[in-house]
């Protein structure tokens, strides 16, 4: 191996049934360099971080560690960390209720006479966090520290056992901007003495701040790697966007009306500590706004703010005019509010209940608890929305998880239309849907936005946001930033408002 | 170069343990003033509260380690019953030694746990399921070794048993004019020994962190390389041989074996580590805290003696009020632990 | 012949229905008159009657049961002790506070209402505990289980209070000139109207969602929180009846007795049902048939001659086999070996042929 390669990666190849995680891909690591590594969702990204650390096992491909003569195939998380690979992950992974010192030596504790000496294990922890510049009580249980000093104490753990390659999965996302500095300065320090670090973020401001190289991957491929100083951030965001796909029909044309006067969403400083700064939006009826920026960068938590699932800690909402405050969905549901969640296994279906049962569910929450829908309305508005939705089912009873995602997927949409509402938030919609049912969701879009309904849209692919959007709010690191409207919708426009900054 | 500084965080861990210990203290005074005249002041008072809970002090430090990882063992009063039942069915109808008895009793304490500890931590059941189904297993088995009571004769268990080690200090000089010296049993040695000896591996051996780091977060044990698997049904095994001693001891406190001994005893013992500052979720906990919880339930259940006009269903009550009371009190402080957080210089 | 079999044991009743007609054949074959009834002073008599009649505080206790372990995913342990609290409750107004009465202090209702007033705030307090402080529900209802006893034992002040009246016989027993058990009719009454509440409103549909995904269910609309305080408050309300129906049978207050070791065969009730008990879908015709099966199979292990405190242990048996058998590590690892069998038989057909 080259002198200044810590870490090469070669023709990683990753498949789980269905779906190519990872296609040939290769990664090089220096010493002494931090290396971004980025791209928007099913990127890979968190594969390759994974088959690297031992949590899955490629189906093919090469890794080559400093110092190790051999090609290393890591077969656990214990054997990654044991030749020299560290990984801190973004829920931090210490145990809570015991103390720092405990945290960083857990399985390795000294020893005075066959019993844990104490006395040593607590200096040595003192010792260790004093070089990287803390100085904090190592007795302490580490939950009561903030997520920025439990996530410094992790790192001191992964260099206490001299680790080759440290790996930072999104560690910035819960850190205030004073907290960031402080990570980053340790960043450094590890830096100077050769540590090899690998980054992974969505933070474009961050990269810019400090790391030497990045590494763009998208739908499974490697797109490249180049020199922070060389790649201007326009070209990042279109390289991990990828866009050069061509001009696509405007189905806008197909708008019959335009958006009127009337104000259906009103937000006012409305913010929510820890997800999304406070903002202003106004959302006008029978408008389609779009949401567009990186991942992460707090379209969903912004959505979730207005719809209450996050309740907001600041700022006032008016919906259609009046004052308003929820306690709970169902208050947002009953102003008219409709919300389809980004991750529908979690948030979207519930398992277990059939098709039909999906479908009725919020309308029915909406009508309470004594207004049971006759079953033959169940029935009837099930199969109305299996219909126009074209879900594909064995009938109205299968459980809805047995159909496919995308299926799901319109499972949830038929849901919320079902409750006529105002407004409605679709977030990622489209993920894991066929081409041909993109577009007839796109078109239905159109279609509520005609009859009146204000949708919110958010979408990785800008191009979709492009042809139903009448106007578009900006939002980069967990902050709106900017707001288009119909005439500078384009996506050089969009693109560059996304990446911001001087280059 | 700034540096991170922190305030010496709230501890739960003591704050818990600090009111355990003052309430115990603070009712023993109460005690000791109402009950005067009956002698509640003499030392002996205070080592009958061991006396009598020698093997509640062992188990509930077995139910600890448990609780500890997480789960819990309500199966513990039913074993304590299933032991005594062996042991006298051992030495009284099978005409076995009492050393082999106890051994069996031990070695069937270990089994127990390792089963329980199996399906727990192998195939992932609910704890509290698993421990149910023990809890009417070791019942049922106490029936079916034998539906009538059985008294143990066995000299050398007895002897064991009534064999009084005087103190050579706190004793008082009665209305007669006798010194009247107090006194422990062995039981009470052994289930302090064994205190100090789990105290001592949960604190300074890797298996005792491990313990503390799975109830803690089993899955940031698990990415720090712990075998998580492992330790859980050990955690189990050390719970059942640790009720194994206790039924030993309990034995030896009742010299019998009936189909209805210990029922509630898990109760008992789950209250006693819950009071003494062991957190349901995990991860928190220590057996001191624990005895000091058997030693309130042992004060309550004085104050019910004395007085001696309430029925003892009071001590239960009044155990079940302070395990409410604790159990709400870990819930809430469970919910400020984190709206606290964030402090950084 | 193979699809149907396939969809035969699919069915959701299959499991406990199964177990039933095992529990019973086992029966006839110990006792060949299990089936046969005859009228004595116009009241049925037989076997399975007896047994029938026995099952009714079990099916009753493991109606709420089931909606416990639907909504919540876990189990209320104090089910036993609140009906020995309904009891309590109800032999203390009935009886006026006296050891022994032959006629009411006060009308029967008021003692039936005081009964199930406080047996559904027990049910309310594991509610409060479950749904609001977030305790673990098996905690949780420790404590009743702990005290509910105590308090039972308070309230008839140590003693065991009899109402030595006719009319307070009915409920456990015979309401003249009706030739069944008065229980059954109301085990029946109880499932019945359970259904139609759970079905003539959305409170099936809810306490299924917010068992299968409290998150996708809040977001819909649903009050999770309200949903679970409602079923342990429920169960609460039909341990009260369960409790009056059996202190009818004894026509007393036995604060240590009655409704031991029923919590067990509750959730027992439940599992047998084919219901997870992890929470989620849940069917309550399951658990009322585990129920009776419950009650067959004690029937059994009597004739057999296991005593009742002998009982518990074979209970905890099939309890366990159940739940590994549900356990998802042990499906995992059957279907691992079933994999691995039948990679063998190919590569044996591969080297014969």
């Amino acid at each position: 191996m080259q002198d200044d390669i810590m870490l090469s990666m070669h023709g990683i190849t990753m498949t789980f049934p269905g779906v190519k995680a990872l296609e040939d891909v290769d990664f090089t690591l220096n010493k002494g360099e931090i290396h971004a590594l980025m791209g928007e969702n099913g990127a890979g990204k968190s594969t390759l971080i994974k088959v690297l650390t031992g949590v899955y096992q490629m189906d093919s491909g090469e890794i080559h560690l400093e110092g190790v003569d051999h090609p290393i195939q890591n077969k656990s998380p214990e054997q990654a960390q044991e030749i020299g690979i560290s990984t801190v992950y973004q829920e931090v992974n210490l145990c809570p209720n015991l103390s720092v010192a405990e945290n960083i030596y857990i399985g390795r504790e000294p020893k005075k006479h066959g019993f844990i000496d104490w006395k040593k294990m607590n200096a040595m922890a003192s010792d260790l966090l004093k070089k990287l510049s803390i100085d904090v009580d190592v007795t302490v249980p580490v939950g009561h520290y903030s997520i920025a000093l439990q996530q410094m104490v992790a790192i001191a753990r992964a260099i206490d056992m001299r680790c080759k390659v440290l790996i930072l999965d999104e560690p910035t996302s819960s850190l205030d901007e004073g907290e960031v500095a402080k990570l980053f300065n340790l960043m450094k320090g590890l830096k100077e003495h050769g540590v090899g670090i690998i980054f992974v973020t969505h933070f474009l401001e961050q990269v810019y701040e400090v790391c030497d190289r990045i590494t763009v991957l998208r739908n499974g491929r490697l797109v490249g790697t180049f020199t922070t100083e060389e790649l201007p951030r326009y070209q990042l965001v279109a390289k991990m966007m990828g866009k050069d796909f061509d001009d696509l029909a405007s189905i806008k044309s197909l708008r019959t009306h335009k958006p009127s006067e009337d104000t259906v969403i009103d937000a006012e400083e409305l913010g929510h500590r820890g997800t999304i700064k406070p903002f202003d939006l106004k959302v006008r009826k029978g408008e389609v706004i779009g949401l567009a920026g990186l991942l992460g960068s707090g379209r969903s938590e912004l959505a979730r703010c207005i719809y209450g699932a996050d309740k907001p800690d600041e700022g006032d909402l008016k919906v259609k005019g009046k004052e308003f405050s929820s306690s709970h969905p169902i208050d947002s549901i009953h102003s008219g509010m409709a919300y389809l969640p980004e991750d529908r296994k979690k948030e979207g279906i519930i398992g277990d209940l059939s098709v039909k049962d999906n479908i009725i569910i919020a309308l029915q929450a909406k009508k309470g608890t004594f207004h049971l829908l006759s079953k033959k309305d169940q029935e009837k508005f099930a199969d109305e929305y299996i219909d126009l939705l074209q879900i594909k089912t064995r009938d109205r009873d299968t459980p809805v998880k047995s159909l496919s995602g995308g299926n799901q997927q319109k499972v949830i949409i038929g849901r919320w239309l079902l409750t006529q509402p105002d407004f409605i938030i679709l977030d990622e919609p489209t993920r894991g849907i066929d081409v041909g049912t993109k577009t007839e969701i796109q078109k239905l879009v159109l279609q509520l936005a005609d009859k009146g309904t204000s949708v919110m849209f958010i979408s990785s692919e800008i191009d979709e946001m492009l042809r139903t959007c009448d106007h578009m709010a900006v939002l980069r690191d967990g902050t709106k930033v900017a707001e288009l409207n119909e005439s500078q919708l384009d996506q050089k426009t969009i693109m560059a408002t996304i990446a911001g900054g001087s280059k | 170069m700034k540096t991170l500084k922190q305030k010496k965080a709230f501890n739960e861990t003591s704050f818990l343990l600090k009111i355990t210990i003052t309430l115990f203290v603070v009712m023993y005074i109460i005690g000791m003033i109402v009950f005067r005249e009956k002698g509640f002041a003499h030392f002996q008072t205070f080592l009958n509260l061991f006396i009598s809970n020698a093997s509640l002090i062992v188990i509930a430090a077995g139910l600890t380690i448990v609780m500890l990882t997480g789960g819990i063992d309500i199966s513990v009063g039913s074993c304590v019953a299933m032991y005594c039942m062996m042991l006298a069915n051992m030495m009284e109808r099978q005409n076995m030694p009492a050393t082999p008895a106890v051994i069996i009793v031990l070695l069937t304490g270990v089994l127990f746990g390792f089963v329980q500890g199996f399906l727990v931590s192998y195939l992932k059941i609910q704890p509290f399921i698993v421990t149910l189904a023990g809890m009417f297993f070791a019942r049922g088995m106490t029936a079916i070794i034998s539906v009538d009571m059985i008294s143990i004769m066995n000299k050398q268990f007895l002897g064991w048993a009534q064999n009084k080690l005087f103190l050579p200090f706190g004793g008082y000089v009665n209305r007669k004019g006798i010194m009247i010296k107090p006194f422990i049993y062995p039981t009470v040695i052994i289930a302090l020994v064994t205190l100090v000896i789990i105290f001592i591996m949960l604190k300074y051996t890797k298996f005792g962190r491990k313990i503390y780091a799975i109830g803690g977060s089993e899955q940031s044990s698990l990415l720090m390389g712990l075998n998580v698997r492992k330790t859980r049904l050990l955690a189990y095994v050390l719970d059942g041989f640790l009720v194994g001693i206790g039924g030993v001891l309990f034995c030896l406190n009742t010299c019998s074996g009936f189909v209805e001994q210990a029922r509630g005893y898990e109760m008992e013992a789950i209250a006693a580590a819950v009071i003494g500052g062991t957190l349901l979720t995990g991860g928190v906990g220590n057996v001191f805290g624990s005895l000091f919880g058997v030693l309130i339930k042992g004060t309550i259940e004085t104050f019910i003696t004395f007085q001696g006009t309430l029925s003892s269903w009071w001590t239960k009550i009044t155990i079940a009020a302070l395990l409410a009371f604790f159990i709400i009190l870990q819930s809430l402080l469970g919910s400020m632990k984190f709206t606290k957080k964030k402090s950084s210089c | 012949m193979k699809p149907n079999l396939k969809k035969i044991t699919q069915y959701r009743l299959f499991l406990p229905i199964l177990c039933l007609v095992l529990v019973l054949l086992i029966n006839i074959i110990k006792t060949p008159t299990f089936f046969q009834l005859s009228i004595r002073g116009g009241v049925l008599y037989g076997y399975i009657i007896d047994v029938i009649n026995r099952a009714s505080e079990l099916v009753i206790l493991a109606v709420g049961m089931t909606l416990v372990v639907a909504a919540s995913g876990g189990t209320d342990i104090s089910v036993g002790s609140v009906m020995a609290v309904a009891a309590a409750v109800s032999c203390f107004c009935l009886s006026g506070g006296q050891v022994s009465v032959t006629s009411y202090a006060m009308p029967w209702v008021v003692g039936l209402i005081a009964a199930l007033v406080v047996a559904t705030l027990c049910g309310a307090w594991n509610g409060f505990l479950v749904a609001n402080m977030k305790i673990q529900p098996m905690v949780a209802t420790l404590i009743l289980f702990t005290a509910g006893r105590g308090i039972a034992q308070l309230v008839t002040k140590g003693q065991i209070t009899y109402i030595r009246v006719d009319s307070y016989k009915y409920l456990g027993n015979f309401i003249p000139h009706v030739p069944l058990p008065t229980s059954i009719f109301v085990a029946i009454l109880v499932v019945i109207l359970t259904n139609m509440m759970l079905k003539k409103t959305s409170l099936g549909l809810y306490i299924q969602a917010v068992g299968i995904n409290k998150d996708a269910s809040r977001l819909v609309g649903i009050r999770s929180k309200r949903i679970i305080f409602f079923v342990y408050a429920f169960c609460g309300f039909l341990a009260g009846i369960a409790g009056m129906i059996a202190s009818s049978r004894i026509y007393s207050a036995d604060a240590n007795n009655i409704g031991l070791n029923m919590e067990l065969d509750a959730i027992l009730a439940v599992a047998l049902g084919g219901n997870d008990l992890a929470g989620g879908k849940f069917n309550i015709t399951g658990s009322v048939i585990g129920a009776y099966t419950i009650q067959a199979l004690t029937t059994t292990l009597y004739a057999m001659g296991v005593t009742a405190d002998q009982v518990p242990v074979y209970k905890a048996i099939v309890v366990v086999i159940i739940v590994t058998l549900q356990s998802e590590e042990f499906k995992k690892w059957f279907a691992k070996m079933m994999q691995k069998n039948a990679e063998r038989k190919l590569a044996k057909t591969a080297v014969g042929a």
